[in-house]
């Protein structure tokens, strides 16, 4: 397999974009990386996104982002993964530069969620329909279930819970692209809405529209560009059981753990040497167990160490969401991945701005879908 | 000189309040009173509609304004809960209340925006010389689904307006209207709850469309915010027109005696009129009147008054506003509230 680098990205702000199509918030994202990475053209795209169908009813995405980004006849193709649509997305991108297919792709993700569907309906379809959600199950119920296992076996507490939410806010306060760049208290978190206990309204992240683009491209074509690149070391991929009620330990996520050994293995690190992360923190118990399964704690241990501050951006041992993570920067599914990937771009090339992470080498997304029914991890490393 | 020369409103004296219908759907009341701004709102009798609703009102303009009612020559009743979805509202009232047959009746809808609407063409029948007296009312028994954010909110209610020359007690000194295809809240035929696009109905709905209307009425008029006494917006919950208010550059003493959401709720095409006749309830005069309403799908109508000497004589002639509101009330438990609301299906 060939070196692959990532050499620009871009993004649309989160949130409600009411007065923007699906297509243009795309177009808007991968002009921008196009335009950040300096390249004349590329030699096929991917567009990571979890239901346009359900959500504007439009399917056969790829080819409406190509036309409307103006490079056809370039290979387009929409990659669904649920919520990890956008890290998958990614991944082929990067299989086709490896393969030496490609020598120049985009990495996209996009979501409309905010144009009157049912999303709590349409996200649910990431979900068992036969065995879960015809049962009446969604997935603030299906996280909840985790958290009160966690809870039951390893004493993690409602505050912690709401310690994720807190950091995550205070992280997205400085990025100029998260949807919601306010400050949260814990109590506020504790006292809000309540969803599905124990998880409440500032436990979950938000329905968003958004887009993101990188670009990926070989040693040789990053070394001809100016413009600033970060290695990929590792990319891989893990599947579970869909349903919840299939799995033997509600307080790990398989995919995660699979994933993540095959991760380190491939770029010859250890959970040590990652220096930040981004991960999927769908809910507030997702990034606890997320930071367990990806070795930064011990199994159980999650909740103290964002008690403890131990995933904080500005002195953490290992920070965790320096973007606002799902939670605060918003969540447009299929866009997720790739935005995580932009974050990890932009701490390592040290233009991470009021948010950047010290030392910051070696940084790895975790992207899931559903209830870590499949999980792609990515690992970059600064050059 | 055109303007209102009678005016009346009419609140049921039914009650529900937000931490009973909270109760019922394991909200939390007080994050709901907070984010809405409304405490209770008002509930439709059982044998109350939108057309008994506009014939208490505008009986209560016809008094004040001590007109032969034969004299009205066109009626309009704006309202989006008409009760028959083929056949007039205003011919019922009509015959109760004496006018015509020599009269023009119509029946509009345009959301919440209804009764201003009524009430602008009623206006510029009058000062077009096409007839000498015309009436104009907004009334509903709002729609809310149950468990969603209107049934904190949609409530039942409305005032009238009879538009005239002679003994004007609030002279229309300038219109100005603003719409646009924005669709943030519909019901389509045959369906019995309205749908919205949650937040959507505020900025590129509700404020764009009240703004704008506010903001050329005020280039029209040549007037700037202070020189109002009173100012009134749709008031579809308690924090909209407050923000709406602030935006355009008004004060909270200003919106004070029209702001009757968090007791009232939201009467819909009734809204903005209503917090009207409060105002007109306490006005002197020489104040001038700020109003816009909104109607979703969505468009404003804005209107400034100014209050003659003839206010005096009329006020006392009917019911005001705050009398209603804070008066005689009877407050429903949830299942009183949804036998009134007609939300239980009986065998026929």
């Amino acid at each position: 397999m060939r070196d692959v680098y990532v050499i620009g990205a871009g993004m649309t702000p989160f949130g409600e974009l009411w007065n923007k199509s699906i297509r243009e918030i795309f177009v808007d994202a991968a002009m921008l990386a196009i335009e950040d990475a300096g390249v004349d053209h590329i030699d096929s795209l991917y567009v990571g996104s979890m239901s346009p169908g359900l959500f504007v009813g439009q399917e056969h995405l790829g080819p409406v982002v190509a036309d409307f980004l103006g490079v056809t006849p370039v290979p387009a193709t929409r990659v669904e993964s649920a919520c990890a649509s956008g890290g998958v997305s990614f991944r082929q991108a990067f299989l086709e530069v490896a393969s030496g297919v490609s020598e120049i792709v985009l990495a996209g993700g996009v979501e409309k969620m905010t144009d009157g569907a049912d999303v709590t309906e349409a996200l649910a379809t990431a979900a068992d329909q036969e065995y879960e959600v015809y049962h009446g199950v969604t997935f603030p119920g299906l996280y909840a279930m985790i958290a009160r296992a966690h809870m039951h076996q390893f004493g993690t507490t409602r505050q912690q819970l709401a310690e994720v939410a807190v950091k995550n806010h205070r992280n997205g306060m400085k990025n100029p692209n998260a949807q919601f760049r306010s400050e949260i208290t814990n109590e506020q978190v504790v006292k809000s809405t309540m969803v599905a206990d124990p998880l409440r309204l500032l436990d979950c992240s938000p329905v968003s529209d958004g887009g993101a683009g990188v670009i990926l491209a070989s040693a040789d074509v990053a070394k001809k560009m100016k413009s600033r690149a970060v290695k990929v070391i590792a990319s891989t991929q893990a599947s579970d059981t869909i349903a919840l009620h299939d799995r033997t330990d509600l307080t790990t996520l398989g995919a995660v753990v699979r994933a993540a050994e095959k991760a380190y293995a491939m770029a010859g690190k250890k959970p040590s040497d990652v220096n930040l992360a981004e991960v999927h923190d769908c809910f507030t118990i997702a990034e606890i167990v997320i930071s367990e399964d990806l070795g930064f704690f011990e199994k159980g241990k999650g909740g103290e160490a964002v008690e403890k501050g131990l995933t904080a951006r500005e002195c953490g041992k290992i920070p965790i969401n320096s973007s606002g993570g799902l939670k605060s920067k918003g969540h447009p599914v299929g866009a997720t991945g790739i935005a995580q990937i932009i974050e990890l771009y932009e701490q390592l090339t040290g233009r991470g701005g009021e948010r950047q992470v010290k030392k910051a080498n070696i940084g790895l997304a975790q992207n899931m879908g559903g209830s870590g029914a499949s999980c792609v991890i990515h690992i970059l490393e600064a050059i | 000189m055109v303007g209102i020369v009678g005016y009346g409103a009419y609140l049921p004296r039914y009650r529900i309040k937000a931490e009973t219908i909270a109760r019922q759907w394991g909200a939390d009341a007080e994050a709901i009173k907070r984010g809405l701004q409304l405490t209770e709102k008002t509930v439709p009798g059982q044998d109350e509609d939108t057309i008994t609703i506009s014939v208490e009102a505008a009986r209560g303009a016809i008094q004040r304004a001590q007109i032969d009612p034969q004299e009205i020559g066109a009626v309009y009743i704006g309202s989006e809960s008409h009760p028959y979805a083929v056949k007039p509202s205003g011919t019922v009232l009509i015959d109760a209340l004496g006018i015509g047959p020599h009269v023009h009746v119509a029946t509009n809808e345009f959301a919440c925006k209804a009764g201003s609407e009524a009430m602008y063409v009623a206006y510029s029948h009058v000062k077009s010389g096409e007839m000498k007296y015309a009436l104009g009312i907004g009334a509903d028994t709002s729609q809310g689904a149950p468990g969603d954010a209107l049934e904190y909110s949609a409530s039942a209610g409305g005032a009238a307006f009879i538009m005239g020359t002679e003994r004007v007690a609030a002279e229309i000194l300038f219109t100005h209207s603003y719409t646009s295809d924005t669709p943030d809240f519909w019901r389509r035929e045959g369906e019995f709850y309205p749908r919205h696009a949650g937040r959507f109905t505020g900025d590129p709905a509700y404020f764009k469309h009240i703004v704008g209307a506010g903001q050329a009425l005020l280039e029209k008029s040549k007037l700037a915010p202070k020189d109002f006494t009173h100012a009134v917006f749709h008031m579809p919950n308690g924090k909209f027109p407050q923000e709406a208010g602030r935006r355009l550059g008004f004060t909270k003493q200003q919106l004070e005696f029209g702001w009757i959401v968090p007791l009232m709720g939201n009467t819909y095409s009734g809204s903005s009129p209503t917090g009207l006749a409060a105002i007109l309830d306490v006005a002197n005069p020489g104040d001038l009147i700020f109003m816009v309403s909104f109607g979703s799908g969505a468009g404003s109508d804005g209107f400034v008054y100014r209050v003659t000497e003839e206010i005096k004589a009329i006020k006392d002639r009917a019911p005001k506003v705050r009398s209603m509101l804070d008066n005689g009330k009877i407050y429903l438990d949830y299942g009183q509230y949804t036998k009134h609301r007609h939300k239980i299906k009986l065998n026929e």
